[in-house]
């Protein structure tokens, strides 16, 4: 199957061919590629979807005070619920098991002014390991720590666009004192988020500097904490559930109070997002299987006609003592070439063309590195050849059994 | 080298059938150079199928050089084929993509012979026939009489027991077919088997023996005084 003279014999039909082979090969290259783009631009808007949703620690919970609807132990509906210092404290103290992380987050907006530049943000004043939930990455200096914590110091750490905004791009904020809502800070670190840009808007500082400032208060905006994951899904409901009673009972809530506080638990949102995700990932999967599919009758059709055009020949072959066997696999070689050598070319123009994409169409077409498995390409190509094999095979193999003499019997 | 006995060949055609060989009988010694003769229908292109052995008897025996020929698969009749026999065709039947010396070189590459010998024997084989300045012509760019030389070229190249020739000169004017058939009985004083099947008789009276068939029998099976292609020639 594989000599010498046969790779002669099917390099001379191709050559001299070639009006044929760039069918057969423009069928398959055009349909590797599209596949490949096509493919290629699913997985963009996917990524895109993995890093808008699935940017902070997916382990968290979110917890807000609100306000009473309903009168519990004496006291009137509509009262105002809030967190204290000691409701973290409680927290650690008592849930030690399933607790991983937790940190305050009061929330505010603030004008911050530099020189002559100045912008309103929102600051937040958190805990250290704030950072860890919001995957906050620190490009220079370092994040809000314990003494920061305290000694209710006044550092603070800003968002990268923050420097660009205020600093501009050639200075370094690091070290830099910068005015805050009419307070002065020192710039401890400048970070970077993966959650787009708004995340990179922020200002942290120390929680207990913020309440410093707020006349000594104790207050806390809400409450994030992180589960130990190996507590898995059922253990982080479990959590939600029995933390939910013991800050109601706490805080004096009605139990079937739903307004007095609030528990956002991600671990249902991860979940939803992830239904959407693997809805994009079928959607991916169908778009290609359908271009696989177009692909696939367009070599059949291809295959079909070449095999008749060559009836002729294959007939004058047999006639000269070609057997059925060396028939079939002249006309099944050649094709599988094609087949192969055309894939090839689709599947580097394919990648080459995602490649230029790149990142370009991810503001206006929320594609983000676009991007093809090579085991899926290759496994499309596979799929084409094999069907390109069975499309030329029929033909072939009743080509190969006509009788010679029908073959050549003049039109 | 070709013995049939008692060959008979229907076709079904519907419900009815078609009894075209009605029990031939044909003996064919080495060197013969024989013309098949008949009206269309008469059953003359079946028996040049079967002894081509593109066709199978229904009954009958049919010998070739010695070798039964019967119930052959597909394979062993291409094998067969390869090795006994040598088809030259009305309408040539060249690969139109490929030269003349590769066109000649074909058989020979079914028959597995090296690439080196296969250019050696292809050219010789073209000179024989008096094209080795056109070796690398295509088809396209040949004269019908030079495209049947490259197909007798062609049969010859594989070195068969017998050539079969089926209306070879069916698309020739007169001259070229008589330069033909002078190549023809070139060939044959070689030695070689020669059967052709034709329905002009100045072509059938250049032969040694004709065979004449009518409604699947022989009606008449005389040898010839042989005419000379060559008078006719220049």
């Amino acid at each position: 199957m594989f000599s010498r003279d046969r790779w002669q014999e099917i390099f001379q039909t191709i050559s001299k061919n070639r009006l044929r082979t760039f069918l057969s090969g423009f069928t398959v290259a055009l349909g590797i590629f599209i596949f490949t783009v096509l493919f290629g631009m699913g997985n963009g808007l996917k990524n895109t979807f993995n890093e808008f949703f699935m940017d902070d620690a997916t382990n968290t919970f979110f917890i807000f005070p609100g306000r009473t609807s309903m009168p519990y132990k004496g006291f009137k509906k509509d009262r105002q619920i809030e967190f204290r210092n000691d409701d973290l404290e409680d927290i650690k103290k008592d849930f030690a098991l399933y607790l991983d992380h937790i940190t305050p987050r009061i929330s505010k907006s603030a004008l911050a002014r530099y020189k002559g530049e100045s912008n309103t943000y929102t600051t937040r004043a958190v805990a250290p390991s704030h950072q860890i939930m919001e995957k906050t990455i620190i490009m220079k200096g370092r994040y809000i720590n314990e003494k920061d914590i305290k000694d209710q110091a006044k550092n603070i750490v800003i968002g990268r666009l923050v420097e660009i905004d205020l600093f501009g791009r050639s200075e370094n904020a690091l070290g830099k004192f910068l005015e805050v809502g009419g307070v002065i800070y020192k710039v401890v670190g400048v970070f970077q988020d993966d959650g787009g840009d708004n995340e990179e808007r922020y200002i942290y500082m120390p929680y207990t500097t913020r309440q410093l400032l707020d006349k000594g208060t104790d207050k806390i905006d809400q409450i994030i904490l992180t589960y130990k994951t190996d507590i898995g899904y059922a253990g982080a409901m479990a959590f939600d559930t029995s933390l939910f009673k013991y800050l109601k009972e706490k805080h004096k809530v009605a139990p079937q109070d739903q307004n007095g506080i609030y528990l956002r638990n991600t671990a249902d949102i991860v979940k939803r997002n992830m239904m959407f995700a693997n809805v994009l990932q079928w959607v991916v999967i169908f778009v290609g299987i359908g271009t696989l599919i177009a692909g696939v009758i367009g070599i059949s059709n291809i295959m079909v006609f070449v095999v008749k055009e060559r009836t002729k020949e294959l007939g004058i072959r047999k006639a000269l003592g070609a057997t059925p066997a060396s028939v079939i696999g002249l006309v099944l070689q050649e094709s599988i070439f094609i087949t192969t050598i055309a894939g090839y070319i689709g599947l580097v123009l394919g990648v080459g063309i995602l490649s230029i994409m790149g990142n370009s169409f991810k503001e206006d077409y929320f594609i983000t590195n676009p991007q093809v498995g090579m085991d899926v390409v290759i496994t499309a190509t596979l799929i084409l050849i094999l069907f390109g094999v069975i499309a030329g095979y029929v033909p072939a193999r009743r080509a190969a059994r006509v009788k010679p003499i029908v073959a050549l019997r003049d039109e | 080298m070709i013995e049939i006995k008692d060959l008979h060949k229907s076709y079904r055609m519907g419900s009815n059938s078609l009894h075209v060989l009605k029990g031939l009988n044909l003996s064919i010694k080495e060197g013969e150079l024989v013309a098949i003769m008949g009206s269309s229908g008469s059953g003359k292109s079946t028996l040049l199928n079967i002894l081509g052995m593109l066709d199978e008897a229904d009954s009958g025996a049919y010998n070739l050089d010695g070798v039964p020929i019967k119930n052959l698969n597909e394979t062993k009749a291409a094998k067969y084929r390869n090795k006994f026999l040598g088809f030259i065709f009305q309408s040539f039947n060249l690969i139109n993509y490929k030269s003349a010396v590769e066109n000649v070189a074909l058989p020979l590459y079914y028959q597995k012979v090296n690439r080196k010998e296969r250019q050696e024997k292809a050219m010789k084989y073209l000179e024989k026939v008096g094209l080795k300045e056109w070796a690398d012509h295509l088809p396209s760019e040949l004269s019908g009489g030079q495209k049947q030389r490259v197909a007798i070229a062609r049969a010859m190249a594989a070195e068969p027991k017998v050539l079969l020739a089926d209306e070879l000169t069916g698309a020739l004017d007169s001259k070229t077919s008589y330069e033909i058939m002078d190549l023809i009985q070139e060939i044959n004083d070689g030695g070689k088997t020669i059967l052709i099947v034709t329905h002009e008789p100045d072509i059938a009276n250049m032969c040694k023996r004709i065979v004449h068939l009518k409604d699947g029998v022989i009606v008449e099976d005389t040898f010839v005084e042989q005419v000379r292609a060559l008078e006719y020639v220049q």
